[in-house]
């Protein structure tokens, strides 16, 4: 069978959740490559060959740079000497830039934020806000593929693997050479994760700066928070929690949208949640349109009671 | 220091669709992309630290003039529209090779400055893959850009963590809407603005094969297109006082809450 090259995103001791997504999948069209950038432990290399990947730990020679390049270049090769078929990435920036890169280097068709891949390697992917659904194929070269976190499923059972890991440089490209002056890990929350929650309180511009109400619902129903872009943009809020078009995707069992009116660009990521609730004072309100349930009237006065109402059920 | 702006004249948000041929409808009223703008503003400010100038550079149908005026409204010196029939279906990879040769074409170029993604194909593809074709570094999703003499530098804001990056100049940086917005024009700019003109490039400009890009040069192609259903509207409940309580119980109703 061929190779299907996948680059594995992890932090030296496990795999990113797309890693196992997208080895997984890899599995349809081939002998899934697993090629891990950095210093990867013995765990984490049991860990990919797991997924039935051969595994390929690529050593920086020059550390303190953005990997993305050197990374293409090494897709790159491996795709001239070997027999693959198609190499999948994660949709990250970093992800992305690879693809870009590789793209070029091969001259193949590149298809970014797939949300899903069939065995012909037809992509589907969410257009214009999520209106639509387009299917896309590469025509020409190797096909490259980014694919969206959830696109597919992990397969837990493990495989047992008899190649060892291979080790291979990833050599310095000092003409496109981009330094890392630092990385500051993000500050944990203590809220469950907004990408995997099943419940999200979502705050819009008519909370005007007082996040409590928000809060207190939140944490009523053990939700996630998440924001519109005028709530984050006001400082409100941390940028990751933006939800829509140039923030996140969810797809929540709830959602409840405090003072947000429903702009397409904020719909784009919401509005696959399986039930939405909104709170708005002004009745015209696009968000309304999309609504299981409506409430005409002040977050200041809803939010509060119906905490107060949750947890009263709850005794 | 000489900076160019990739600026994309794109479909307006509520007029978007597809073409029988299934490429993005390109004869509804468009709009310069609103992401693109934020770049606009960035290679304003390093002009206004360094000097130089600032060219705006767009690819796309005859329309694509309106993307460039407003380019030039929003600070730009100078509009550069490359424009050919053969350039129809485009995908990211033909388009970066057009853009590329552009660049090159303007010379000297100190900064290519992009937008994180175009907001009708939004394949965030084109700055890197315009970067590989030239060989530069690229910086991508800047939160802030600080240019320098020789380097530049941005932040990243991911979901883990915050990075730092520098680069030697030339370079390319895709900016995104974290950064800051671009200044709404003044009478006076706008009215500068008007008096200047678009410098519209052909293929042949270029010395691009139109057997290169387009549909028949490009990577991709789009097999379906399928309109999600709208969402149906469901209860609308006018506060009466006792709202909070009904969306408790709705979530009960649901078994979403206790
Ligand atoms: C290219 C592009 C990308 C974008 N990406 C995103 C994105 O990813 N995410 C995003 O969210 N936006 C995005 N936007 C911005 C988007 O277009 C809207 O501007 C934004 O979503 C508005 O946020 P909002 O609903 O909180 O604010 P507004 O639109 O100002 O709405 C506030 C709402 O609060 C209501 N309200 C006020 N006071 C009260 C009260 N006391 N009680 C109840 N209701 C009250 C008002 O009636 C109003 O409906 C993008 C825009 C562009 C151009
Ligand atoms: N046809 C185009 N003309 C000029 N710039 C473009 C064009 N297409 C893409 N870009 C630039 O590349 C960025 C990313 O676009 P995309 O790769 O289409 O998501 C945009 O924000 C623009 O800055």
């Amino acid at each position: 069978m061929s190779d299907v090259l996948v680059l594995v995103e992890h932090d030296g001791t496990s795999a990113t959740r797309s890693g196992a997504e997208l080895l997984t999948l890899a599995r349809s069209w081939g002998d899934p490559v697993a090629v891990l950038v950095g210093p990867a432990d013995g765990d984490l290399c049991d860990q990919v060959a797991g997924h039935g990947a051969r595994v390929l730990v690529a050593e920086p020679q020059d550390p303190d740079a953005l990997l993305a390049g050197p990374v293409a270049a090494l897709l790159a090769a491996l795709v001239a000497a070997g027999d693959v078929v198609a190499v999948l990435l994660p949709s990250s920036v970093d992800g992305t830039q690879v693809a870009a890169a590789l793209g070029v280097a091969l001259d193949s068709g590149v298809i970014t934020r797939a949300v899903g891949v069939d065995a012909a390697l037809v992509a589907t992917i969410s257009a214009f806000a999520g209106s639509y659904l387009t299917t896309c194929q590469v025509t020409r070269g190797i096909p490259v593929l980014t694919v969206a976190l959830g696109a597919s499923d992990a397969d837990p059972t493990i495989r047992v693997s008899a190649v060892a890991p291979i080790h291979v440089d990833l050599p310095a490209d000092p003409a496109t050479r981009v330094r890392v002056l630092s990385r500051t890990p993000r500050a944990v929350t203590g809220r469950p994760d907004l990408a995997a929650a099943s419940v999200i309180v979502a705050a819009g511009r008519g909370l005007a700066g007082d996040l409590g109400p928000v809060e207190d619902l939140a944490d009523a129903l053990g939700a996630a928070i998440g924001g519109s872009r005028a709530a984050v943009d006001a400082g409100w809020l941390p940028h990751d929690v933006q939800v829509g078009q140039t923030g996140k995707t969810v797809a929540p069992q709830l959602y409840i949208a405090a003072g947000i009116s429903g702009a397409i660009q904020h719909v784009a990521g919401m509005r696959s949640a399986r039930t939405i609730i909104a709170i708005n004072s002004d009745p015209g309100a696009p968000i309304f349109d999309i609504a299981d349930l409506g409430i005409v009237g002040d977050v200041f006065a809803v939010l509060p009671q119906a905490a107060a109402a949750v947890r009263a059920r709850a005794l | 220091m000489r900076i160019v702006v990739l600026v994309k004249y794109v479909p307006d948000a509520l007029e978007r669709g597809f073409a029988l041929d299934l490429a993005v409808d390109r004869e509804v009223e468009g709009v310069l992309c609103e992401l693109d703008e934020y770049a606009l503003e960035v290679a304003r400010r390093a002009r206004e630290q360094h000097g130089g100038e600032v060219v705006a550079l767009t690819m796309g149908p005859p329309d694509a003039d309106e993307a460039a005026r407003r380019a030039l409204q929003l600070g730009a010196d100078r509009a550069v529209h490359v424009e050919d029939p053969a350039l129809h279906g485009s995908d990211a990879l033909a388009t970066s090779r057009v853009l590329a040769a552009a660049v090159q074409a303007i010379g000297a170029v100190d900064l290519v400055v992009t937008g994180t993604s175009s907001t009708d194909a939004g394949t965030s593809l084109v700055p890197a893959m315009v970067a590989a074709r030239l060989r530069l570094p690229v910086l991508l999703s800047a939160a802030r850009v600080e240019v320098e003499e020789r380097t530049v530098r941005i932040r990243r804001d991911t979901d883990d963590e915050t990075l730092v990056l520098v680069g030697e100049l030339p370079a390319v940086v895709s900016v995104s809407d974290r950064s800051d917005p671009a200044l709404y024009p003044t009478a006076r700019v706008a009215m500068a603005a008007r008096r200047k003109s678009v410098e519209t490039w052909s293929l042949t400009t270029l010395g691009i094969d139109p057997a290169v890009v387009g549909a028949a040069g490009s990577g991709t192609a789009v097999r379906s297109v399928t309109a999600v259903p709208a969402r149906a509207a469901g209860r609308i409940l006018h506060d009466d006082g006792h709202a909070g309580e009904h969306l408790a119980a709705f979530l009960a109703e649901l078994e979403l809450a206790p």
